[in-house]
């Protein structure tokens, strides 16, 4: 129990899987391509347990997908022991977030599912099936059928049939994401102790998730990945002994420092492009210029009665906090909590950095405003927003002050995969009635300004922040 | 019906389709111009009681030979059509023009080809029975079997990949079973509209030919025919004990066993249930069966199939092979669709103008009555159907009522209808509206007493609350509640209208032929009397004219209905 799972680590050069150079693009019908992965570059060595962690829609889970064999990534090779991989790998095997069972079979059937692929006898499979059953402690239960089994169990299936193939790599799609907390907590630990006490011939585990404690918790590698497009940010080993405890302050500083880095990775680079790319996509509007073609910056979702809502406790206790705490607090994994915190810094109503959320002069007057104020202060901020200009320029221009939603999720479609463009635009619609900006009639799907929104913004002068 | 995915209106593949369909029948006009003249096929039907056991055998025999035939069919056309994207992009466009076609419309056409085919046996008219009942029942069942197939689960699939499961691995243990549930419901009611084709293709008279085979559907007409009311309803029980034991002793074992392969991971509270499975389920016999059969079988199609069907990725020399092919079969169907092609302009160079009028005048006065039709089943069904919806009481008194009533084929009633109408003035013309309605009403009512039932409590009791009149009530609750439902039912019950039409309005009774002007009409006529120009103009502008509607009008109603009235 004690050892610590670097300590199986052989020499580097024989390396479980190898990725070189992986990228994967998304086509677009314009054939302007969305990065999704750019140029990964990765070794999993035997005995190595690897959390990938990243924000969501960093691509982690097309990652776990393309090391897998069940998406092939548009340049870049993966090597499985030194050779490149065809369709799926058969010496992987995959654990997936919505358990991902059959719910026609049992139990049994479910689990067997992989030897009978393989072809193995029936009487063989059966064995080894009753085996894994008894070994993730779901004996009794051979003949069920999924739905009559908790959520827990379920997965505990999900397990076992991952298991039956004797994989050398097992992966893990947010495994634990699905499930309550103490049944996860639960379903943790029994999973580290077969992999730490070597009852399962698994030679390496990779886990995609976006819970950093789990992560300190079981991985002895951690690596971090950005997005837009995905890229390692961090790789860092992780050689606290186990058994691990949550409230030592050891494992307190590793996840705090693993939240500084998810939570601090974008804060030059990403303000810097955002300055650089926002003028240029103007100024091509402007004097209709398509031979650059510069990325809008994605919004994030951010809901803004729960930027409200985190801003007035923060405020509460005396401007600042630590973000690790608060997503504790507030039952939010960083994931909620980011879109939230990152709307926030978008409107210069606060700022994160170090992993704790200072609120600004700006935020302090949002805060103490009520909620006219508070919509005029983020109409103000809203017209510094690219999408928004925009937005605010064609509809001030038209004579008629309306334009199909189509128009706006069209030029979206140039920046974006055509579902994310749909939910930028969404959320975007979302803040812009918030702020009075403009409306949005659903039945015609018509954005539009009514005479006082018209008169309000003669030009949409940018604004000084 | 209505693919979410596709847009509203025509596009290329449509008229791409549109294209191979006329000539399609223009082959099979010619196959039936060119044959030997044929010899009518009239045997005389018994209407002597102990008789009827075994017309009914002879009749279900023709429904399981079509089913069979859609099954296998079915499961070929949906599994190409969801796997291959080429062929995706013509066999769906295809699928939505076939499925809105009027079957029986080809009916004098394909009976004609086939007795062609086998002259001077019985062969010919049974075949061409089976086939029409075949493309009366087929689609609805491959566009659920594709829909099943194209909408499992992405991480079912990958589960699936990952663990390295063949292709027919998949296919037995995850897209078949995904399928499942609506491949039995769509079965279920594919044999009820089988019903109403196998009662109109038994006995079929073009002029004084009669076209009988044995069957509870000519024993029905005869029956009729000749006045023996005792037969007419002796017969009529037989159908619907036959149908009622089809539904204890088949379809609710099946529902209740596909229960299990919903994808859902609650058990609902409830789920169908049958004593016939349970009793099936507990027998030793099946137990033993299989284990000693099923699990062997099995394993040996893993095994064949794993050698025989290509792996997931192809080789090289593999792929040539298959480009090879392709190409072959590409260009033998180009050169069909070209001959036939010419072959139908060369038969429509015959054609006049006053022809394309008269076709024209006779299409819209059977959609008249279509539209007639429809309005009496609307204004009946829609309050009785949002009563029985909203009264859970009464629902359970009425529902089993109304199956049995809806149950029975309206072509079966037909026969009775006419003998009994045909003097009067009008006769016929009343007798087709009536049967189209009687074919067509069950479809807008059960559609509307889902669509009551499903209206939410809490909105209900808002309206008490608000003390909503009556007429509020309905026009603010009930009717967008229920439009969604009830165009899905307007849709469905406009198919059968047509193909009602189509019997409807060419009647032989008591060797003398009835007839109501329109394009049923039109199409009996002219294939009685070999005019193929007009026979081919009819049947094409019959197909246009209805998936003209359906594109234009009901999917774009289907379409708003959904998206601005659904209630969830």
């Amino acid at each position: 129990m004690a050892q610590t799972g670097l300590g199986k680590a052989p020499a580097k050069n024989d390396s479980l899987v190898r990725l070189l150079g992986v990228t994967k693009m998304y086509k677009q019908p314009d054939n302007y391509d969305i990065r999704v992965l750019d140029d990964i570059n990765l070794d999993i060595q035997p005995g190595e347990f690897i959390a990938l962690l990243g924000p969501s829609g960093s691509g982690k889970s097309t990652l776990l997908r393309i090391i897998t064999g069940l998406a092939e990534p548009s340049y870049g090779t993966v090597l499985y022991r030194g050779r490149p991989i065809e369709g799926a790998n058969p010496h992987a095997a995959m654990v997936f977030q919505s358990f991902a069972l059959y719910p026609w079979l049992t139990v049994q059937q479910n689990v067997e599912l992989g030897l009978v692929a393989k072809g193995v006898d029936p009487d063989v499979r059966k064995q080894r099936a009753i085996e894994l059953i008894d070994l993730i402690g779901l004996n009794g239960y051979e003949d069920a059928f999924p739905k009559e089994l908790s959520g827990g169990m379920r997965q505990r299936v999900g397990f076992a049939r991952a298991l039956a193939v004797d994989p050398e790599l097992l992966c893990m799609d947010e495994p634990f994401s699905a499930l309550d907390f103490l049944t996860a907590e639960n379903l943790r630990s029994e999973l580290l102790d077969l992999w730490l006490e070597s009852r399962i011939p698994t030679r390496a585990i990779l886990m995609v998730t976006h819970g950093i404690e789990e992560a300190v918790f079981m991985a002895d590698r951690i690596i971090v990945l950005s997005k837009n497009p995905a890229r390692v940010v961090a790789d860092l080993p992780n050689l606290l002994p186990f058994p691990r405890n949550r409230k030592s302050p050891e494992f307190v500083q590793m996840v705090d420092q693993v939240y500084k880095i998810v939570t601090g990775w974008d804060d030059e680079e990403e303000d810097q492009q955002a300055i650089a790319q926002a003028q240029p996509v103007m100024a091509g509007t402007d004097q209709g210029q398509p031979a650059e073609r510069p990325r809008l910056k994605p919004i994030p979702y951010g809901h803004i009665s729960m930027l409200s809502g985190l801003l007035e406790l923060v405020q509460d206790r005396g401007g600042h906090d630590d973000l690790y705490r608060l997503g504790a607090e507030l039952f939010l994994e960083v994931d909620d909590l980011l879109p939230v915190t990152e709307t926030a810094e978008l409107f210069n109503l606060a700022e994160v950095s170090e992993g704790d959320l200072f609120i600004t002069d700006l935020g302090q007057s949002f805060v103490e405003g009520d909620v006219n104020d508070r919509k005029s202060l983020i109409r103000d901020q809203l017209l510094d927003i690219p999408i928004f200009r925009i937005i605010q320029r064609v509809l001030t221009t038209k004579a008629n002050h309306a334009m199909n939603k189509e128009f706006f999720t069209d030029i979206l479609e140039e920046h974006f995969s055509i579902a994310e463009a749909e939910r930028q635009l969404t959320t975007a619609i979302n803040w812009g009635r918030f702020a009075d900006l403009f409306h949005y009639d659903t039945d015609t799907e018509q954005l539009y300004l009514d005479e006082d929104q018209t008169e309000e913004q003669p030009a949409p002068v940018s604004h000084e922040s | 019906m209505a693919d979410s995915r596709e847009r509203p209106g025509v596009g290329l593949a449509d008229l791409l389709v549109g294209a191979s369909i006329l000539a399609l029948i223009s082959i099979v006009i010619a196959w039936a111009t060119h044959a030997h003249p044929y010899t009518a096929e009239s045997g005389r039907i018994s209407l002597v009681w102990w008789r009827l056991p075994l017309d009914a055998a002879y009749s279900w025999l023709r429904m399981a030979a079509a089913y069979a035939l859609s099954l296998v069919f079915t499961l070929v056309y949906a599994y190409v059509a969801a796997f291959n994207r080429r062929a995706e992009r013509i066999l769906i466009p295809l699928l939505d023009i076939l499925q809105s076609i009027p079957v029986l419309s080809f009916l004098p056409v394909v009976l004609l080809a086939f007795i062609a085919l086998f002259p001077g046996s019985r062969i010919g008219v049974n075949l061409a029975a089976i086939i029409l009942i075949f493309t009366g029942q087929v689609w609805n069942m491959v566009f659920a079997v594709y829909h099943g197939f194209i909408t499992i689960p992405r991480d079912l699939k990958e589960s699936a990949l990952s663990l390295n499961l063949s292709p027919w691995q998949r296919f037995r243990t995850m897209e078949l079973p995904y399928a499942m549930v609506g491949l039995v419901w769509n079965s279920m009611m594919s044999w009820a509209g089988g019903w109403f084709f196998l009662m109109a293709c038994e006995m079929f008279s073009l002029g004084n030919h009669a076209y009988q085979l044995q069957g509870l559907g000519s024993y029905l007409q005869t029956a009729a025919n000749q006045g023996r009311w005792s037969a007419e309803l002796a017969g009529l029980f037989t159908l619907v004990l036959l149908i009622v034991l089809m539904d204890q002793l088949i379809w609710r074992p099946l529902l209740a066993w596909a229960d299990k392969f919903k994808m859902e991971m609650v058990e609902s509270a409830d789920r169908p249930r049958s004593t016939v499975l349970r009793v099936l389920r507990r027998s030793l016999i099946l137990e033993w069966m299989g284990k000693r059969i099923w699990v062997p079988l099995t394993e040996w199609s893993d095994r064949l199939f794993s050698r025989t069907l290509p792996r997931m990725r192809e080789q090289p020399a593999v792929v040539s092979i298959t480009g090879l092919i392709r190409w072959l079969i590409t260009a033998a169907v180009v050169v069909i669709i070209v001959t036939a092609l010419e072959g139908a302009v060369r038969l429509l160079s015959h054609l006049s103008g006053g022809q394309i009028g008269l076709v024209f005048l006779a299409t819209m006065a059977t959609l008249s009555r279509v539209l007639v039709a429809l309005l009496i089943s609307v204004i009946w069904t829609v309050p009785v159907g949002v009563f029985i919806g909203l009264n859970r009481r009464w629902a359970a008194r009425l529902t089993p009522v109304t199956q049995i009533a809806a149950s029975v084929p309206a072509t079966a009633l037909f026969p009775g209808l006419v003998a009994i109408l045909i003097h009067m003035h009008g006769g016929l013309n009343t007798a087709s509206v009536l049967l189209m309605v009687l074919g067509t009403q069950w479809y807008i009512l059960f559609n509307v007493i889902a669509g009551a039932s499903a209206i939410p409590e809490d909105l209900r009791e808002a309206t008490r609350m608000f003390r909503l009149s009556r007429m509020k009530t309905w026009t603010t609750l009930i009717l967008p509640a229920i439009a969604p439902f009830l165009i899905t039912g307007l849709i469905t019950a406009a198919g059968g209208a047509w193909n009602a039409s189509i019997v409807a309005e060419y009647v032989s009774f008591h060797n003398h032929v009835y007839t109501a002007f329109g394009v049923g009409s039109i199409i009996a006529k002219s294939s009685q009397t070999k005019g193929f120009t007009v026979l081919l103009t009819a049947t094409g502008m019959l197909a246009l004219t209805v998936v003209l509607i359906n594109r234009l009008i009901w999917r774009r109603l289907y379409d708003k209905a959904t998206e601005r009235y659904s209630v969830s």
